[in-house]
Order: C-alpha cells, then sequence, then structure tokens
C-alpha cells in the first residue's frame, strides 16, 4: 500500500498571526564563540546522558562528552574546543537544577572541526545505522528533543512505507526550519534520502506550508524530477506540525488514540533532523550546534543563529540587542507551546528553535471567568477532545475521570486556550492533570 | 366478588412466595457483622482522612475488632476518645506517638531569592509544570497554598512570608499534604524529635546560600555536633534519626550558620501562627 498524498489539511486547528516577517527574509548567521559553554546532561526526553569527561580535561569540538544514559537517550559533544571546567548542577531552561557539564572555550583556537571521512552508511545493518544516530547525540529538533534512534528501531513486523518530513514550522514567529529549507535544502533531501534509504520508506514526502513559497521552490530544485520524493505545500494552520495533524493533512489518515505513526507505516522527522542526519553520515559531524530564531517585539536585532549547543541565551539575547528594560518575558520555543524561561542564565538546549522576548506591552494577563460552553475550544481541538471538560475536572482535581475523557491523547497544542473567551489556562490545567495522572500510575 | 377474592388470594400468595425466599435467603445468605462494629463507627471521627492507612473509619473499624491494629492508630481521635474506644473494645490502647507534617524549607519571600515573577494559575502544581514557578530555588516551598487547599482539618495556613505553618494541634498527619506538595518536602515526623531540618536543597555552600539565606550549606557541623547516630549526612543535607529520641539535644543547632537546622522542643515555631 502506497500512501496518495491529499496535500490538504487535518480538521478544526486555529490561525493564529503568524508573525514571521521579523525573521523570514533574514539569512542565517553564526553566532560568535563565547567564554563558556553549559550542557545540561538532560537534554532530551527519557534518560539523561552520562558524562565521560572529568573536571580539567581538554575537549575537541566534536568530541563526543556524554555517552548515552539508557536506551531513550542520546550521547552529547562538546560544541567547542576547550576546558572542562566543571560539572555540577546549573540552572537548566525548565527551572531546575541538573547535573551539567561546564566547558571553558579555548580563546586561541580557531574552532574548526576535524575533516573526517564519510560513514558508509549503505553498509550499515539497521541496528548499526540505529546506534549510529544515538552516537550523533540526534534528537527531534522541532522542540520536543526526543531521541531520533528510537523512532528508526522498529518493532518486529512493522515497516516503513513513507518518510514523512515536518517543514511545517506553525508555530508563529519561529523562521529556523523555514530559513533552512530556503538555505540548505540540499543538506534536507540528502538527509532524508540517506534515513529514507536505511529504513525502506520507498516514498518521502516534504510537508511545507504554502507561507514558505521560497523554501518550497528551494527544495522542488534540489529535488528536480525525482519520483521517490515530494515537496507537498499545505494550507496554513496551526498546528500543522504536530505529527499526527501532519499525517492527516498529508493523507488523509488517522493515527489511533494511544498509537504511534509507524502503526499506519509512517514516520515523522523534523527538516533540522535531516539536515542533521546528512551532516553526520557526509561529514563526520554530530549535533553540536543548531539555528535558533531571536524574535518577538522585545529584540532589537530579530535574527535566525547558528548557535552551538550550550550557548547561554544571556549571550544570544545580547547579541540581538533584547536586554532591554523593556524585557519581560523570554519564551524558548514558539509562543504556543513554548517554555516561558525563569532565567536568561540558562543554555541553548539540542531542542530550542526559538528565543522570543515580549515586553509589557504584549502582556496580557485577563481576570479568569468560568466556562461559558462556548464550545470554542472543541471547535479548535485539533485532537477532537474536550478541552472545556478537562478545565473543570482538573479544577475539581477529578484525576480519574479525566484520564478517562483521554486526556493523554491531548499534544499541548495550546489552541483551546488560544480561543478561550473566559481566559481559562486550559493547557495549564491539564498539564497538571497529566502529571497528576502519571504520579498516580506510577504508585500502582 | 370472585374478581376481589382471586386478587387477593394471588397477592396473598406472592407475598408468602416472597417471604419464603427472603426468610431461606436470610437464613443462608447473612453476613455476619459484629453488634461492636455500629458503635464503634460512631465512636471514630469519621473523617475517612486515611491516616491510620486504613481506607476509612468503617474499615478501621473492622481492623480494630479483628486485633490488627490499635485504638492508638487513629490519630485524629483525642487520647480521652482513644481511651474510651479502648475500653470498650476492652484493649490495650497502644503507644501512641503524635506525629505532624513538617515543612523541610524555612524559604519564605524575605530568605529565598525570587528570580521571576509567576503570573499564571495560582498553584502550586501548575507552577511547577511550567518552569518552576518564580523562586531561584528549585527544591523549596513554592508558596501557591496547595497545601492549604488540600488539608481538611484547616491545619496548615499561609503566614505572610509566603509558607505554609502546620498547627500542631489540628494536624492529624492524614497525609494529604504530603501528597499534594508537587516539590515534595513536607514530611510526617513524630513530634517526640524537636530537631528540624528546614531545607531540601543538595547543594552545598555558596550554591545554596546564593538562592536562599537559610538554606542548608551542607557544612556538616550538625551531624558532628550530636551523638552518634543522630544526625547522617546524606546528599548534602542532614538526615536525623527520628526514632532515637533519647539523643536529641539542641547543641546540634549551636553552629548551624544558616539556622535551618531548628531545635522546636513545643512543637510549635515562635510566632509563626497567624490569622
Amino acid at each position: 500500500m502506497s500512501l496518495t498524498i491529499r496535500s490538504n489539511s487535518f480538521r478544526h486547528g486555529i490561525h493564529p498571526d503568524d508573525h514571521k516577517e521579523q525573521t523570514a527574509e533574514l539569512r542565517i548567521e553564526r553566532v560568535p564563540f563565547v567564554a563558556t559553554y553549559v550542557l545540561p546532561l538532560s537534554q532530551n526526553l527519557g534518560a539523561p546522558s552520562q558524562s565521560i569527561v572529568r573536571k580539567g580535561e581538554a575537549v575537541r569540538r566534536g568530541q563526543k562528552i556524554a555517552r548515552p544514559g539508557g536506551y531513550v537517550s542520546t550521547a552529547l559533544h562538546s560544541p567547542v574546543t576547550g576546558t572542562v571546567r566543571a560539572i555540577e548542577p546549573r540552572r537548566h531552561p525548565d527551572g531546575r537544577m541538573l547535573e551539567s557539564i561546564v566547558i571553558d572555550a579555548d580563546p586561541y583556537d580557531p574552532q574548526l572541526l576535524p575533516d573526517q571521512p564519510p560513514i558508509d552508511w549503505e553498509s550499515l545493518t539497521i541496528d548499526e545505522f540505529v546506534t549510529h544516530v544515538q552516537e550523533a547525540g540526534l534528537v527531534g529538533m522541532g522542540g520536543a528533543a526526543f531521541p531520533s534512534h528510537v523512532k528508526y528501531k522498529l518493532p518486529d513486523g512493522k515497516k516503513i512505507e513513507t518518510l514523512v518530513v515536518n517543514g511545517c514550522e506553525c508555530e508563529p514567529f519561529l523562521t529556523a526550519d523555514h530559513r533552512l529549507m530556503v538555505e540548505e535544502a540540499a543538506r534536507v533531501v540528502r538527509g532524508s534520502e540517506i534515513l529514507a534509504a536505511k529504513i525502506g520508506a520507498t516514498k518521502t514526502v516534504i510537508g511545507v506550508e504554502k507561507n514558505k513559497p521560497d523554501g518550497v521552490k528551494a527544495l522542488q530544485k534540489v529535488i528536480g524530477d525525482r519520483t521517490d520524493i515530494e515537496v507537498a505545500p499545505l494550507r496554513v494552520k496551526y498546528p500543522q506540525g504536530a505529527e499526527k495533524m501532519l499525517i492527516k493533512a498529508l493523507f488523509d489518515l488517522e493515527v489511533p488514540s494511544g498509537k504511534l505513526p509507524l502503526d499506519v507505516g509512517v514516520i515523522v522527522n523534523n527538516v533540522a533532523t535531516m539536515a542533521a542526519i546528512a551532516d553526520y553520515f557526509d561529514h563526520g559531524i554530530p549535533l553540536i550546534e543548531r539555528i535558533v530564531t531571536v524574535s518577538g517585539p522585545g529584540t532589537g536585532q530579530p535574527a535566525n543563529l547558528l548557535v552551538p549547543i550550550g550557548t547561554p541565551i544571556r549571550a544570544l539575547l545580547s547579541h540581538c540587542e533584547a536586554i532591554t528594560e523593556h524585557m519581560r518575558e523570554v519564551i524558548a520555543g514558539g509562543p504556543m507551546m513554548g517554555l516561558p524561561l525563569m532565567s536568561i542564565d540558562v543554555p541553548v538546549l539540542k531542542g530550542t528553535s526559538g528565543l522570543l522576548v515580549f515586553t509589557k506591552a504584549e502582556q496580557s494577563r485577563l481576570p479568569e471567568f468560568t466556562c461559558v460552553k462556548c464550545s470554542r475550544c472543541l471547535e479548535a481541538c485539533p485532537a477532537f477532545l474536550n478541552p472545556s471538560r478537562f478545565g473543570r475536572l482538573a479544577h475539581a482535581e477529578r484525576w480519574d475521570e479525566i484520564e478517562e475523557y483521554f486526556v493523554m491523547d491531548c499534544i499541548e497544542c495550546g489552541s483551546c486556550t488560544y480561543t478561550c473567551p473566559s481566559n481559562i489556562p486550559i493547557v495549564q490545567l491539564i498539564r497538571v492533570a497529566k502529571s497528576a495522572i502519571r504520579k498516580k500510575n506510577r504508585k500502582k | 366478588m370472585n374478581d376481589v377474592l382471586l386478587s387477593a388470594a394471588i397477592m396473598g400468595g406472592l407475598a408468602t412466595l416472597f417471604g419464603v425466599i427472603l426468610a431461606v435467603a436470610y437464613k443462608f445468605l447473612r453476613v455476619y457483622e459484629d453488634p461492636r462494629l455500629e458503635p464503634l463507627v460512631d465512636m471514630l471521627p469519621g473523617t475517612n482522612c486515611g491516616a491510620c492507612g486504613s481506607p476509612g473509619c468503617r474499615a478501621f473499624a473492622e481492623s480494630l475488632i479483628g486485633g490488627e491494629s490499635a485504638p492508638s492508630g487513629c490519630t485524629v481521635s483525642s487520647p480521652e476518645n482513644v481511651d474510651r474506644v479502648a475500653g470498650f473494645l476492652g484493649v490495650e490502647a497502644g503507644a501512641r506517638v503524635k506525629i505532624v507534617a513538617r515543612l523541610h524549607c524555612a524559604g519564605g519571600r524575605a530568605q529565598a531569592k525570587q528570580i521571576a515573577e509567576y503570573e499564571g494559575f495560582t498553584s502550586c502544581r501548575a507552577a511547577a509544570v511550567v518552569g518552576s514557578g518564580g523562586k531561584g530555588c528549585p527544591w523549596g516551598c513554592l508558596g501557591l497554598a496547595d497545601c492549604d487547599v488540600a488539608c481538611d482539618f484547616d491545619a496548615i495556613r499561609m503566614n505572610s512570608n509566603g509558607l505554609p505553618v502546620v498547627d500542631p494541634d489540628l494536624c492529624t498527619a492524614c497525609g494529604d499534604c504530603v501528597e499534594a506538595c508537587p516539590r515534595d518536602i513536607f514530611e510526617l515526623v513524630p513530634m517526640t524529635m524537636p530537631l528540624l531540618v528546614q531545607c531540601a536543597s543538595p547543594l552545598a555552600g555558596e550554591d545554596a546560600t546564593n538562592l536562599c539565606t537559610v538554606a542548608c550549606d551542607a557544612c556538616g557541623r550538625c551531624a558532628m555536633d550530636a551523638d552518634d547516630g543522630l544526625i547522617v549526612m546524606d546528599n548534602n543535607l542532614p538526615v536525623i534519626e527520628y526514632a532515637r529520641t533519647d539523643l536529641a539535644a539542641p547543641n546540634a543547632t549551636f553552629r548551624c550558620p544558616t539556622g535551618a537546622i531548628q531545635w522546636v522542643p513545643d512543637g510549635q515555631f515562635e510566632g509563626t501562627v497567624e490569622g
């Protein structure tokens, strides 16, 4: 069975203003190296990595400094040549103090990557390929930072027909993936090619929203008249970049509740992850840097930056002239699903796709009212859940009941909160409920 | 006339039939219930708090009759009531150790550095799921009163410093606050131990005190000064052996540079309960 592209869109969802004009035309620029890099061992979903370097040890750029701490975990590499200053708890973007490797960059080193021969990926077995991906430190770079190799290790009896490459970037403000597609389309296509060959996918579809026509054009130019890989322009809608929504939009195919895309023969990957695969297998470069969009009304010089992982966010914000007396709130990621930062003295992680700076003018903490049962959240919910009910049940702490309403299927896209006229913090309540349910299930 | 008699006969017959079924069912399906159970349930507080370990007061009464637990297991009852239950059942009341919930944090607004403003939904659990609230210390009290809301006995009040204060007289050690706290810094401790560690930060030295003025900086002086076996340092925090009340002495607190370990002889902090 080969999936046919319908290239439409999914049902429900919302249309927030995309605000991408600030950075959509700006070329990716490399940020200058800074003095100190902080690499938390918890960079990916799942288990933290385990440090394999010691204090005082000299490290090279691209050298492995931590090994995977389990199956759902990845390796970590030094983004700079320098010395390990310490391995100690440092503040993580999520607010906690977590074990991190602190590296002082060598100011006299040219910070060049050693020339590595390409890896002969064609002769690797799938298990070796998966191990390589894990050792390269690859994670889903759209924001969730899920270790990529876990997706590629298929359970017995499962077959992948289609590789979907996710270039939707449906979050407002962010243009990191957009610029990558425009400037580095060849790398994206090359990575997709390698991955599709290894997982046995016969067809590759790159889903791109129509508000990035230059991205579509750049990819099409690289692809030429090949038939195994195709670009599918999609109607602009949020949250199209969510795996299940994207599959629905492309093939009109629904991934059942509690199942994964691979259960319908599809794997979804971000464009930046594809480029990282190409870098690793063609040039031996592990995941040590990524593109970060610095934008938002509080930013003096918005930019798309190529940033070594571990760079302090304060350095990026001052590079973009965002640290002013008007700076009020900084969000790591997009405005819909991103994480509000409690401190800007935290590092860029593998999953940090953007930094958005807002001022007092954009802030609106409106009073919360009772649910008026307008059902706008139901019409917005792309997972066809009942957010209004979640809100009320979470307020009442009725965790068992809320679980029966499939709260675990919620992708936390924030569409419900966006549409709510009563300003109910529905997603936050859902997150509280989810963490309570996980706590409860752990006890059992 | 016949119709009337017939219907009366049918109804009477049915009544007799069901009566017989009920009589038989009573004979064979009857569940024996101890006659002491009902009055015993009435004697218990009826709060169904679960502090005794049973799912409710009735289940606790059953385990009392079965001899599986002692009347003192009910921490909500007053000592007089425990004695009354013991007298009613003719058993020993059992050793009664008053247990209360204590907060392992003293970093209120005045002590713990605030590095951001949290403006979301007012609840500790909600703050914990989005970027850990605004306090610099990620182990300390968030101060948004989830424990106060969770407490059924009104034993927890938030003071003006933004910290919950437990009233030991009202606390029944039901464990609801322990459950509610997303930072897991409430612990049920016996009142017989007057030493109390009021910090949960695993950092040491200046790293700890930079975040909060009353943090434990892991100097270990309390463990050195106390008698052997009372305090051990674990994960940069002193851990008190609550069972060794015989060793408890205030000298462990004398050299504490930050006041993270406290000596609370009469069960209550001075002047901390307000409003």
